[in-house]
């Protein structure tokens, strides 16, 4: 066990955990920020998509110990009142279903639009298909990500 | 308008609650001469008081409304639809509605179950009378202040109305006086064409709390003093726990307790939702989540084979033996014995005519075979549970589909009266069947149990896809005879399934039986202790792609048009049906065929487009599909579907498009990738690295959705526009590629069966 200071949504926070914790389990089960999910713990659904220093990252391969004083912001520390253009977006086109994959859809598709505010349908496809909605509102999510591009 | 009555016999529809105090109704009854009505920012505010008028709702003083959704969340939508049919007939503005998860709770509310396509269709006489009976009382609590009849009193967007007087006042002005009035013995209720809410498109009430990341599911909740547990279950199928080392992760970080535990106790007789793989399971419990997961890895086992069991279940009324056979079972083994049934007949379901005769005497005769393999339901959110058990009560919250078919089973093995159990239904990541089956939340309660202590348990991916519960797999021959003039005149399906056949439950009895004057349909099964259960439209979901890939090549071999092939046999069913029971409506089947054809431009060929069509009738419901698609780089990749629905009267129309563009995603990822294999009883995919699931990339560029508009009931959403896409991803590749695809996934490894 070993105690870190984190930046986290623009604020400091305090942990006391083993050195090999994803960010995943620190935020859900120490931090009580529980937006970012847990889905399959191997990088391979997007579930727990993060910010690590503006970067689209999978928390669950991101240990606590490589962390230092990056910036972290998850999906509750997107935007204040909820109205990210992004998260406009996505009522506007009423996305989710379960919406237990949203958060991390959200968190690619707004690191998507910060390096490339224009995306052709395929660049959509290309950088949100580490994400996987088992519901299948991808269609949806393509719309809403042209949406905010414009928003 | 229809007059309903609330009672039917001694069975009440609405289920009343406590009524409010008497003090209140002095502090607000001044409100109801004077105001003439509310501005919506009032009415948004929260309000100060609340009074129920029934189980279903509560109005505050302000005119807010509660309203309580009785059916569990899995993404289906019901916290918008269910809430808009109740605010329908209280005639209230949508935008002074809350919408709240009931609690589980039998004494008032009937069916909280998700599962079947059957929550709209079941509540929607209840949900209706549950607006419309608070609506009655409403006018007559203001009729009785205002010394009018009551059917001089209307009401509009929450508020009633004098007209001769000029009276007029906000729903909340007399909720408190309303709510002390007795329920009506009957109701009237709106003519369709009257609705205001119902068939308008309303946005997700839960939306703005998904997209911020403050919506929690079962794996999210936290309590105080709670720690965390994860499971160790077999690694195989066939096998059982011989042995384990606590002592190996004892004294790792942050771990509690190491044990070994029984979900089921021997001998208790099961009912079909208490199906589970492994009974005896390994606990650890500790700190934290990562903790516990990584004294997984470390945690020394040792399994064993099992001998052959059997045990007793209540199968929905018939008391059944299930026969659990021994062995470690491999892809290989079942394909031997898919191989094995193609030579010889199965049990008979239904036959018409002469059979025989017909296809000895056809001019052509057509037989093919289709096979689909195990899938996993794999939800987003893995199952888990929160349980917090104590001497004298349990706690148990999380996601399940029915609450009602484990509660009985959590009590018998706590020791507990069923009124000490109580269950918390949390917001599903996804069901698909899959969370019907409530031995988690048993797990979870025995391990609180244990350690006296609140506990989430959560299942690693691992545990989740490995764990079993499966889609079945399955292999089905069909035969077809045709006369020198191309007519269908006999068509033979011969269907099973490991463990189960997809012929099950009248399925024998779907489109084209009646339509062909000799029909033969037969089964066959064969056990395994490879464990299955309810996937998006059981047994449907294989039937009607083996059947609509079929229809395609016959239609072709009768040099038919694909939908022109199948209005003949519906027109022929209609008009001069074979056999009895045939369980579909021609017309409506016909319906929306002739309705995707025509959105779907069937008739104008699309340049550099291959195109497939597929139709199915499940779960009370009509679809239809035409899928395009285009092969890009020697992979096919599917442009457009074009999508018809007759579900009678829709709720939500963007929600339930949302449903059906889902059921097409899934459909096409599951045709294209879905399979779990087997090797030595291990299910060999273990997360989505081998497990392929459908990406952003696969999906169709656009997908139109069209309701067939009627005034018939509604019907559900969930599984009807599933079934039917598996047949025309089969038929459009046949298309594109001058190949047919018999074996599912078409795009990966499935059963060939040589």
């Amino acid at each position: 066990m070993a105690k870190f200071s984190l930046k986290i949504n623009g604020s400091s926070r305090e942990v006391d955990v083993e050195p090999s914790t994803p960010m995943l389990w620190v935020l859900r089960d120490h931090l009580d920020l529980t937006g970012t999910k847990y889905g399959c713990g191997v990088a391979q659904c997007g579930a727990c998509t993060i910010h690590f220093n503006g970067t689209a990252t999978r928390s669950c391969q991101l240990p606590v110990s490589v962390v230092g004083d990056s910036e972290i912001i998850t999906i509750e520390g997107l935007s204040e009142h909820g109205d990210h253009p992004v998260q406009r977006a996505w009522l506007e086109h009423d996305v989710p279903q379960c919406g237990y994959c949203q958060s991390g859809q959200i968190m690619s598709a707004v690191s998507l639009l910060k390096s490339n505010p224009s995306p052709t349908d395929e660049q959509i496809e290309g950088a949100m298909s580490g994400n996987i909605c088992r519901c299948g509102t991808y269609v949806r999510i393509k719309s809403a990500i042209k949406t905010a591009s414009k928003l | 308008m229809a007059i309903l009555k609330t009672k039917v016999g001694r069975r009440s529809f609405i289920k009343t609650s406590a009524l409010a105090g008497g003090g209140l109704m002095i502090s607000f009854s001044w409100l109801a001469s004077c105001t003439p009505g509310q501005s919506v920012e009032e009415v948004l505010a929260m309000p100060d008081e609340w009074f129920e008028l029934n189980s279903y709702l509560k109005i505050g003083d302000n005119g807010r409304v509660t309203i309580r959704v009785p059916n569990p969340e899995f993404g289906q939508n019901v916290k918008t639809s269910m809430p808009m049919i109740v605010a329908e007939e209280l005639d209230t503005n949508w935008k002074y509605v809350v919408s709240e998860q009931a609690p589980y709770d039998k004494t008032k509310y009937d069916r909280q179950f998700t599962g079947g396509s059957q929550g709209i269709r079941r509540a929607w006489a209840s949900l209706r009378m549950a607006g419309g009976t608070a609506r009655q009382m409403l006018k007559q609590a203001a009729a009785n202040e205002w010394h009018v009849a009551i059917d001089e009193i209307r009401t509009e967007d929450g508020q009633l109305i004098h007209e001769a007087s000029g009276k007029k006042a906000s729903y909340g002005a007399f909720a408190s006086a309303a709510a002390l009035l007795p329920q009506p013995e009957q109701v009237e209720l709106k003519d369709v064409k009257n609705f205001s809410i119902i068939g308008q498109s309303k946005k997700n009430v839960d939306g703005k709390a998904i997209v911020t990341g403050q919506q929690k599911y079962g794996i999210d909740i936290k309590s105080e003093d709670m720690l965390y547990a994860a499971i160790v279950h077999p690694p195989a199928f066939g096998q059982k726990l011989k042995g384990f080392d606590a002592d190996s992760v004892r004294s790792m970080s942050g771990i509690v307790d190491v044990f070994a535990f029984e979900t089921y106790s021997e001998g208790y007789e099961q009912n079909f939702f208490d199906t589970h793989t492994h009974n005896k399971l390994i606990a650890i419990v500790g700190k934290s989540t990562w903790e516990v997961f990584q004294a997984k890895k470390e945690i020394r086992v040792e399994w064993e084979p099992f001998n052959e069991f059997s045990f007793d279940m209540d199968m929905f009324g018939n008391k059944t033996t299930v026969n659990v056979p021994s062995g470690l079972e491999s892809t290989s083994d079942h394909l031997a014995k898919f191989k094995s049934h193609l030579g010889r007949p199965g049990t008979l379901l239904r036959k018409d005519g002469d059979p025989d005769k017909a296809f000895a005497e056809a001019d052509k005769v057509i037989e093919k075979t289709y096979t689909a393999p195990f899938l996993a339901h794999n939800m987003m959110e893995p199952i888990n549970c929160f349980a917090h058990v104590t001497p004298e009560k349990a706690l148990v919250r999380g996601p399940i589909q029915a609450p009602e078919f484990i509660e009985g089973t959590i009590a018998a093995r706590l020791g507990l009266p069923l009124e000490k159990v109580e269950i918390e239904m949390s917001r599903m990541g996804g069901g698909f069947g899959r969370r019907a089956y409530g031995h988690y939340m048993v797990e979870a309660a025995v391990i609180s149990k244990r350690v006296g202590k609140p506990i989430k348990m959560t299942y690693s991916r691992e545990d989740d896809m490995t764990y079993g519960i499966y889609r079945p797999a399955y292999c089905a021959t069909y035969r077809a005879a045709l006369d020198a003039d191309n007519n269908l005149i006999a068509f033979h399906v011969k269907a099973g399934g490991i463990p189960e056949s997809p012929l099950g439950r009248g399925a024998a009895n779907r489109f084209p039986a009646g339509a062909v004057d000799h029909y033969l349909a037969e089964e066959w099964s064969e056990p395994s202790n490879i464990t299955v259960g309810a996937f998006r439209a059981p047994r449907s979901n294989f039937h009607a792609s083996a059947e609509q890939s079929f229809l395609d090549e016959l239609a072709e071999l009768a040099g038919k048009d694909p939908i022109d092939f199948r209005l003949e046999l519906l027109q022929r069913a209609k008009i001069n049906p074979v056999g009895e029971n045939n369980d579909y409506d021609a017309d409506r089947y016909a319906g929306v065929l002739e309705l995707v054809r025509e959105k779907s431009n069937w008739d104008t060929a699309k340049p550099g487009l291959s195109r497939g069509v597929s139709a199915y009738f499940c779960h009370n419901s009509y679809a239809a599909h035409v899928l395009d698609l285009k092969m890009e780089n020697g992979k096919p990749r599917v442009e457009n579907v074009t999508c018809v629905m007759d579900c009678g009267v829709v709720v939500n129309p963007d929600a339930a498009a949302n449903m059906a563009e889902g059921a097409i995603v899934d459909g096409i990822g599951n045709a294209f990738y879905g399979v779990m294999t087997f090797r030595e009883g291990q299910a060999d995919k273990e997360n989505f690295g081998p497990y392929r699931m459908i990406r952003h990339s696969e999906a169709p560029k656009n997908i139109a959705v069209h309701f067939v508009q009627n005034e018939i009931d509604p019907t559900g959403m969930g599984e009807p526009p599933f079934p039917p896409i598996f047949g025309a991803v089969a038929n459009a590749l046949y298309q594109a590629t001058n190949r047919r695809y018999y074996n599912q996934p078409f795009l990966g490894k499935g059963f060939e069966l040589g």
